[in-house]
């Protein structure tokens, strides 16, 4: 039942070995007052009627609407060796590495993972994973904190509402304070961003592309940063660094993002994994797990968790973070999915997003009264003014079978009518016609 | 082994890319561009599965080696739930944000919303949350929590969290990042928080209290109520790290004992995979009082049966981008409902007779600073070893080269040369037979070869590695 293995002979010497009567006698330490009060739940289940009952579940998880939606989160392709490869139990079975000799599996291929994040998003080091992207972006503040030893980071309010919220979150108990910077239009508001840049500015926040789907130029926002000695945060969507500029062209000192997007199953929400890399300059104030390399006594060459003094297990109460557990499996994941794209791939792919949602772009504000509002250039993602309020308008398309984007206005009082579209490379021209087509039939018959 | 950036051959093509059947765009302004295409690795798709295969095959696992690492409860992670994990593949999160998008994710909001009761009355607590994305994730949000409930009394005056020494260093540091001053309390001879000191420490300027139980010894303390209680006296909460939940399965509940705020490890007691590290899961239960604290949103059930996001305007916010690490709760509602009530008991039942099994085969041979019943795992001590030089690495490094996973060494801080052992419910007498001998052959080697234990382990692809030169080299990517 509990997957117990030992038969009643076995107990029957086990108890003789330990010297009790019985399984319950070694609970006898526990006074008898605190025993439990309740434990009412239903007797266990077969495999069969489990997964009869597991099934039934999923059967209403809108697995048969089109997403044209992101908010971070992205539907794109995975190959099939992902999947494979993240399921042999060596890796999934496996603890946190801190027998290095019998966890060179995982320990390497985290040392690729950090290799791959690096030249990702242009930086110098990176840690061997976050929990999300929204924990990660918050984790970056608290970094750019400690490093300037300020108490305010300027945050880009065109960086993901969710993730802001829990920026907002990690800063409130510690009497630090995150001050939100509006956009323009779709676009970070670059001008004001720098002239709010003050010396009691640890970092600004910005993300490429943000929430509206623009792409644009923080190489200045970075020089403005770094003269009053604060940093620049960029928060990026790994997806687009196949042909975006990365953050560490941009100038940032620190790249974060949601890693989703690699080879990661939506999930309804997760396990996904959050990234985060620096300047090498910055290591010692990276949160959480880091692999470095080293040799054993034979010269040989073999990968450790090091810099260990930085963290909880160790440091305590003033670790870098308290996070322990990682993402680690959803990190082998993102390796793995990059390893098999490949340089040309990964490009390849990025191409074949920002392709398809320019021409969703074209397709879609050819409708009669749909205009778009980004001025500048996005990547998979773009913003429309709808002619009526894009809630009301997302709703019928549901009923359709189809999530035509995320409506702005539950999170940009104002923009109503705004509706952010994504366009993956899982999209095909059909679908995409089929969404103008169904979208005009919405706001027009 | 070579790296797969060394596996890389300029123009091999890997996966393919989908064809594209749309237009080629005009292409980014220059200054938007990324200058050169990422470096990546060029393998074949065959290249690159024996290479990940091959590094898989250089891991200890659950699957393939006895893993008694102590306070990390390495179960077996039983396979039907992998299958239900995996049921939910393509499901959008952003769906449920949408309006009208509730209505066609129900399952894994029923799933969501049953998980939270199964582990309600598990723990004998009110609410539960699953937002926190691990264990040190969930004591963070559970500090959070027990913050705004005091400041929503406008009781500002509590700035200190008490931790015992012996305690996980996520406890402290986690109070830590919700704004706390830690106060460690230390262990008493008798292997407990020093109740005398506690009782010191304890005022009316003090948030929460944190603890372990059993405790990280394996020892169930027996003043534990009494701990709350003291607690409560002065105004301050109780927090109860679950991370040790695994030995009172249907014997005790944290909410009946007097804990407020829980937090449980869905990938130690339920039975989800560690997945080399991560992802875990760290859902958060309260008692009553404090669930208008709880982080936003919240999945509610209505009157008609349905279910629904909700936010939750008095909460502490969001701490995680959606529902927590729904794949992870997916396999742990599956154990549950898997085991069922009996099932569940029986877990506790044999997890504590494995661990005692192995106290009392080892005991001999090693020192075994607290004689008496452990729960579910115990803790000795190399120092009989050490006598002769060998150190509680030795002994683990030996235990690899025979084909076991070591169990956690040098935790908990306050045993001198802690070796900790965490058998889990899920081996066999067998199994825990042929591990011991190996400890009582490493014990014999202390004496007559430490050389041997020195040198361990001497089957694996590398030997001891420097850490001091990874420190120094701060070598974390390739070039």
């Amino acid at each position: 039942m509990g997957y117990c293995p030992n038969t009643p002979d076995d107990i029957r010497q086990m108890l003789e070995v330990i010297g009790a009567s019985s399984v319950e006698e070694l609970f006898a330490p526990i006074p008898a007052g605190l025993r439990a009060k309740s434990f009412d739940l239903p007797p266990g289940m077969s495999e069969l009627e489990l997964m009869r009952l597991m099934r039934e579940k999923a059967a209403s998880s809108g697995a048969d609407i089109t997403p044209f939606i992101g908010g971070g989160i992205y539907d794109h392709f995975i190959p099939a060796a992902v999947d494979h490869l993240a399921s042999r139990a060596e890796f999934y079975t496996a603890y946190t590495p801190y027998q290095p000799e019998c966890s060179q599996g995982t320990l390497q291929a985290l040392y690729e993972y950090q290799s791959t994040i690096c030249r990702l998003t242009g930086m110098e080091a990176s840690n061997a994973s976050l929990y999300d992207g929204g924990t990660a972006v918050a984790e970056a503040a608290l970094m750019s904190l400690r490093i300037t030893g300020r108490h305010k980071v300027l945050l880009d309010a065109s960086v993901n509402p969710l993730h802001r919220e829990i920026v907002n979150e990690y800063l409130h108990g510690l009497s630090a304070q995150a001050v939100e910077v509006a956009p323009q239009g779709c676009a970070s508001d670059l001008k004001r961003l720098m002239d709010s840049i003050d010396d009691q500015t640890a970092a600004v926040i910005v993300q490429t592309p943000n929430c509206f789907g623009s792409v644009q130029d923080f190489r200045e926002l970075a020089n403005k940063a770094h003269e009053h000695d604060a940093l620049l945060i960029v928060s990026c969507y790994p997806i687009a660094l196949g042909l975006v500029a990365s953050p560490g062209e941009m100038g940032a000192d620190i790249a974060v993002g949601d890693g989703q997007s690699l080879g990661n199953h939506l999930s309804f929400g997760g396990p996904y994994f959050g990234f985060i890399a620096t300047r090498k300059r910055f290591i010692r104030n990276l949160p959480g797990r880091i692999v470095g390399e080293t040799i054993d006594h034979q010269g040989r060459r073999g990968y450790v968790l090091t810099l260990q003094a930085r963290e909880q297990h160790i440091k305590r109460h003033k670790a870098t973070s308290n996070i322990c557990s990682n993402q680690s499996l959803c990190a082998l994941r993102g390796l793995i999915f990059c390893a098999a794209l490949g340089q040309k791939g990964f490009g390849e792919l990025a191409a074949l997003n920002y392709d398809k949602a320019q021409y969703a772009k074209t397709v879609l504000t050819s409708i009669k009264g749909v205009e778009l509002l980004n001025s500048g250039a996005t990547f998979n993602e773009f913003t429309l003014i709808l002619p009526r309020d894009a809630a009301e308008v997302v709703q019928q398309l549901l009923d359709k079978g189809v999530a035509a984007g995320l409506p702005l206005g539950g999170y940009y009082p104002g923009m109503e009518r705004a509706l952010v579209v994504t366009v993956t490379e899982k999209r095909t021209k059909e679908e995409i016609d089929r969404l103008a087509v169904l979208l005009e039939e919405v706001l027009w018959s | 082994m070579e790296l797969i950036f060394e596996k890389s051959v300029s123009g091999r093509a890997g996966v393919r890319v989908p064809m594209s059947d749309v237009p080629k765009a005009a292409p980014l302004p220059d200054a938007l561009r990324r200058e050169d295409q990422v470096r990546l690795p060029e393998v074949s798709e065959l290249d690159l599965v024996r290479h990940y295969t091959n590094l898989s095959r250089r891991n200890f696992s659950v699957d393939t080696n006895f893993y008694p690492l102590g306070s990390c409860t390495m179960k077996y992670n039983t396979k039907v739930t992998e299958n239900a994990g995996g049921l939910f593949a393509s499901c959008h999160p952003v769906l449920a944000l949408l309006p009208g998008g509730e209505a066609l994710v129900q399952g894994p909001l029923s799933l969501i919303h049953g998980l939270e009761r199964q582990l309600a009355e598990i723990t004998g607590m009110a609410e539960v949350t699953t937002q926190p994305l691990a264990g040190a994730h969930g004591e963070m949000t559970g500090i959070m929590v027990i913050a705004a409930y005091h400041k929503a009394r406008g009781d500002n005056k509590r700035k200190y969290v008490i931790v015992p020494d012996s305690s996980h260093g996520t406890n402290p540091a986690s109070a830590a990042m919700a704004g706390y001053e830690i106060v460690t309390v230390p262990t008493a001879p008798y292997g407990d928080m020093d109740l005398d000191l506690y009782r010191e420490a304890m005022n009316d300027e003090v948030a929460a209290v944190m603890l372990t139980c059993p405790n990280t010894l394996g020892l169930f303390n027996p003043h534990i109520a009494e701990i709350c209680a003291i607690a409560h006296e002065t105004g301050a909460l109780t927090y109860y790290d679950g991370a040790n939940l695994n030995a009172i399965l249907g014997k005790v509940r944290p909410g009946d004992v007097g804990f407020d705020v829980i937090h449980v490890n869905l990938h130690k007691t339920f039975g989800t995979p560690h997945g080399g590290g991560g992802p875990g899961s760290g859902p958060v239960g309260v008692t009553q009082s404090l669930i208008p604290y709880l982080p936003t949103p919240r999945v509610v059930r209505k009157e008609d049966g349905s279910f629904s996001v909700e936010d939750h305007p008095e909460g502490i916010g969001r701490v995680s981008d959606f529902f927590g690490n729904f794949g992870i709760m997916v396999r742990a509602y599956a154990y549950i409902a898997l085991l069922g009530r009996e099932g569940l008991i029986e877990v506790s039942e044999q997890a504590v007779l494995n661990a005692n099994y192995m106290m009392a085969r080892l005991k001999e041979e090693f020192e075994l600073p607290f004689d008496q019943t452990c729960m579910h795992e115990c803790v000795f001590s190399a120092s009989r070893q050490l006598q002769n030089g060998v150190h509680a690495i030795d002994v683990a490094k030996y235990l690899i080269d025979r084909g076991f996973h070591p169990p956690t060494v040098y935790f908990p801080l306050n045993v001198k040369e802690a070796i900790m052992i965490e058998p889990t419910e899920t081996e066999s007498k067998q199994t825990m037979d042929a591990f011991i001998e190996v400890m009582l052959e490493a014990a014999r080697l202390a004496r007559e070869n430490p050389q041997r234990l020195h040198e361990a382990p001497v089957t694996m692809p590398v030997g001891r590695l420097d850490e001091t030169r990874a420190a120094r080299a701060q070598q974390v990517c390739c070039e």
